[in-house]
């Protein structure tokens, strides 16, 4: 099992702060400015990375995802060039966990033994798969538990704590808490509730929680990051791709907008507890 | 009735919701608990004597069932060969048979206490089938539709807002039948405590295939009587057009046990097959995936990412299908033939004029493959087209193609 996921969480709750997870699209807004992004998060404050397989359907995003993922499609993204990418990343970064998020279906056109044995080459550390629920386990995450990898589960609000058992079962690196019923980018409603939620989970489990959907600013780092083992923040960072270009294409700042937004994410992370 | 042996190929799905490969529960965690949900609620309406009383009842006084079984004489003296039947769908209230799911699943969310619907919609007739159920039993309703789809098929759109839905257009992607099925999932995760998916087409996650099958089967079922009283046998071969394939499984599922009875899926061929992204024809031309919930032939390129496709008929233009169908195609039980946009065509005007019936463009596709098989048949067979939705909804995108109008 490749240890790099656990390894930061500790590393993170030593400093008493919760782990700030940052998704970006692989390929977005073209692969070479994709590549200056993955390979400058860490040094701006990402504690573990989510790199998006971009897919024409992704049903569970809001339109900043979706138009990221489009962006990527558009310039020739694939997955075996997303693998690629984090085989160049390894090259220099032996420790930031690398996780890759996206659909199943690439995955199944691809192969399931071959990519894994693919992305267990390249250094990825683990998978989350939004349309693979447990009742699909066989498919997907026994193969890649049988990998060495992590296979990193969805739980949302509506899973009871009859369900989170199953849920949790052939969980690991890291629980996923899904703040909200509703797709990425939205709203948080009840900060609160999230908090309770994650408590709730962790009678349940003694892997790390993170939390995502609806995160976008350094206080809701904060805020959410005080309950969390991790906070995961991926529309605003899209966004903040979206809104550098010009005419579509990358800009000079457009690097600096992710890394900017980053640093400041991650100073939320470091005053989440403070008070406490 | 025929008896359900063995060997049947009429028990599908499994407990995983599987039709040999094909089928499956493939969606977001937040849905999952929902899915398992309506599973349990759809059992239980099953064996309630209540609820299929209460379905018999609208189906025979709000619905018109059962639909007349039509002998098409001009055609058949056309083709001049085995005769021709049409099972008349299109004569159900609303013009098509997506009525008869409509009804079966409006009466399942309000067992289970939902407050609020949302519908997919190519061509339009689900949504109008949807929005009439909705008005039918006051539920608010909210209908996703391709922005493409809308433009083409605007008088459904107007019916559906007659009838108090809200009618949304999606732009992202070709703004076609899948665009929309991909908003209404975005919808559902964000509603889902309140909301109900009504799907139109027999795809998705278990239990919507077998459950759409399940209420579109009355087609089949009636057929087998009807032919039985007027030819005194099976019919030799059934024909249905093919989108999701909710009247396909509707028509096939009775005779799927009997060899005797060929069974044709028309494809939408679009420009023809052998055009990258210029047909809808799946099973010929896709190969199997995972999409929208379960797994099944799909139009794809080689990194897995989805193509939009291309058909004439808004309501065949989706580049999967239900994973029943999938399973008849890799096992060889039906024979899914892909139709080009100008075959379809001429078949649409070959029944408005032989028989006085405009049919829709969808149908007119199986039409197609009847012209093709009827004259290979002896005099003495019969055959049956399921006849599964009226043409008025087409008649400005054909006459414009006909130069009627500007």
């Amino acid at each position: 099992m490749t240890t790099r996921i656990p390894a930061r969480f500790v590393a993170c709750a030593a400093e008493n702060r919760p782990a700030l997870v940052t998704f970006v699209m692989a390929g977005d807004p073209d692969p070479v400015t994709s590549a200056a992004i993955l390979a400058a998060l860490p040094a701006a404050g990402a504690d573990v990375i989510e790199l998006g397989m971009p897919f024409s359907d992704p049903m569970a995003d809001g339109p900043g995802i979706q138009l990221a993922g489009q962006r990527a499609l558009a310039h020739g993204q694939t997955l075996h060039k997303t693998v690629d990418m984090v085989s160049a990343f390894r090259q220099t970064d032996k420790t930031t966990p690398i996780v890759l998020m996206g659909y199943y279906n690439p995955i199944y056109v691809y192969g399931v033994s071959a990519f894994l044995s693919d992305i267990k080459a390249a250094g990825v550390d683990g998978l989350i798969v939004v349309d693979l629920p447990p009742e699909e386990d066989a498919e997907l995450c026994l193969p890649t538990l049988e990998a060495g990898l992590n296979f990193i589960r969805l739980t949302t609000p509506t899973t009871d704590d009859r369900r989170l058992p199953a849920v949790l079962k052939h969980t690991s690196g890291f629980v996923y808490y899904v703040s909200m019923t509703g797709i990425t980018g939205a709203e948080i409603k009840s900060h609160a509730a999230v908090g309770e939620a994650v408590k709730r989970i962790k009678t349940h489990t003694s892997l790390p929680v993170a939390v995502g959907f609806g995160i976008k600013a350094a206080d809701d780092v904060a805020l959410i990051g005080r309950d969390s083992d991790g906070v995961v923040v991926g529309t605003a960072l899209c966004n903040a791709v979206a809104t550098s270009l010009k005419d579509g294409k990358a800009t000079a700042t457009t690097v600096s907008a992710v890394t900017d937004l980053v640093k400041s994410l991650a100073s939320g992370a470091r005053r989440a507890r403070q008070r406490a | 009735m025929n008896a359900i042996g063995a060997n049947s190929l009429r028990t599908g799905p499994d407990d995983e919701g599987r039709f040999g490969m094909f089928g499956g529960r493939y969606v977001a965690e937040t849905l999952m608990p929902l899915i398992l949900d309506l599973d349990r609620a759809y059992r239980e309406a099953r064996s309630d004597p209540a609820f299929e009383a209460e379905l018999t009842d609208l189906g025979e006084h709000f619905i018109g069932r059962p639909s007349p079984l039509y002998f098409a004489e001009r055609l058949t003296e056309h083709l001049g060969a085995a005769k021709v039947y049409f099972k008349r769908e299109e004569l159900n209230h609303t013009g098509s048979h997506k009525l008869n799911n409509c009804v079966g699943q409006i009466l399942l969310a309000r067992r289970m206490g939902k407050t609020r619907i949302i519908a997919e919609t190519g061509a339009g007739q689900h949504g109008v089938a949807t929005a009439t159920v909705c008005a039918r039993f006051g539920l608010p309703c909210t209908i996703f539709m391709g922005a493409t789809d809308v433009k083409r098929q605007w008088q459904n759109v107007l019916r559906m807002k007659m009838l108090g839905a809200e009618v949304r257009p999606v732009t992202s992607g070709a703004g076609t039948l899948k665009d929309a099925m991909n908003e209404a999932l975005r919808d559902w995760v964000t509603n889902v405590e309140t909301t109900y998916y009504l799907i139109g087409t027999a795809a998705g996650p278990h239990p919507y295939p077998e459950m759409v099958r399940d209420f579109q089967k009355v087609i089949g079922e009636e057929i087998r009587v009807q032919h039985l009283e007027a030819e005194g046998t099976l019919p030799a071969a059934l024909f249905a057009c093919v989108g999701g394939g909710s009247n396909a499984i509707g028509t096939f599922h009775s005779f799927l046990d009997d060899p005797e009875v060929a069974l044709y899926g028309a494809e939408a061929g679009g420009h023809g097959v052998d055009i990258e992204n210029g047909h809808a024809a799946s099973m010929t031309g896709g190969i199997p995936g995972v999409l929208h919930g379960n797994r099944t032939y799909l139009l794809q390129n080689a990194d897995g990412q989805i193509l939009e496709g291309h058909s004439i008929s808004a309501g065949l233009d989706y580049p999967g299908v239900g994973p029943e169908h999938a399973f008849l195609h890799k096992i060889g039980r039906v024979n899914y033939v892909p139709v080009t946009d100008n075959e379809a065509l001429a078949a649409f005007q070959l029944c408005t004029r032989l028989e006085g019936i405009i049919p829709a463009l969808e149908t007119a596709h199986a039409l197609h493959i009847v012209t093709q098989v009827v004259p290979k048949l002896p005099k003495e067979k019969s055959v049956v087209l399921c006849l599964s939705g009226r043409g008025d909804k087409d008649v400005e995108q054909v006459g414009r193609i006909m130069g009627l109008i500007d």
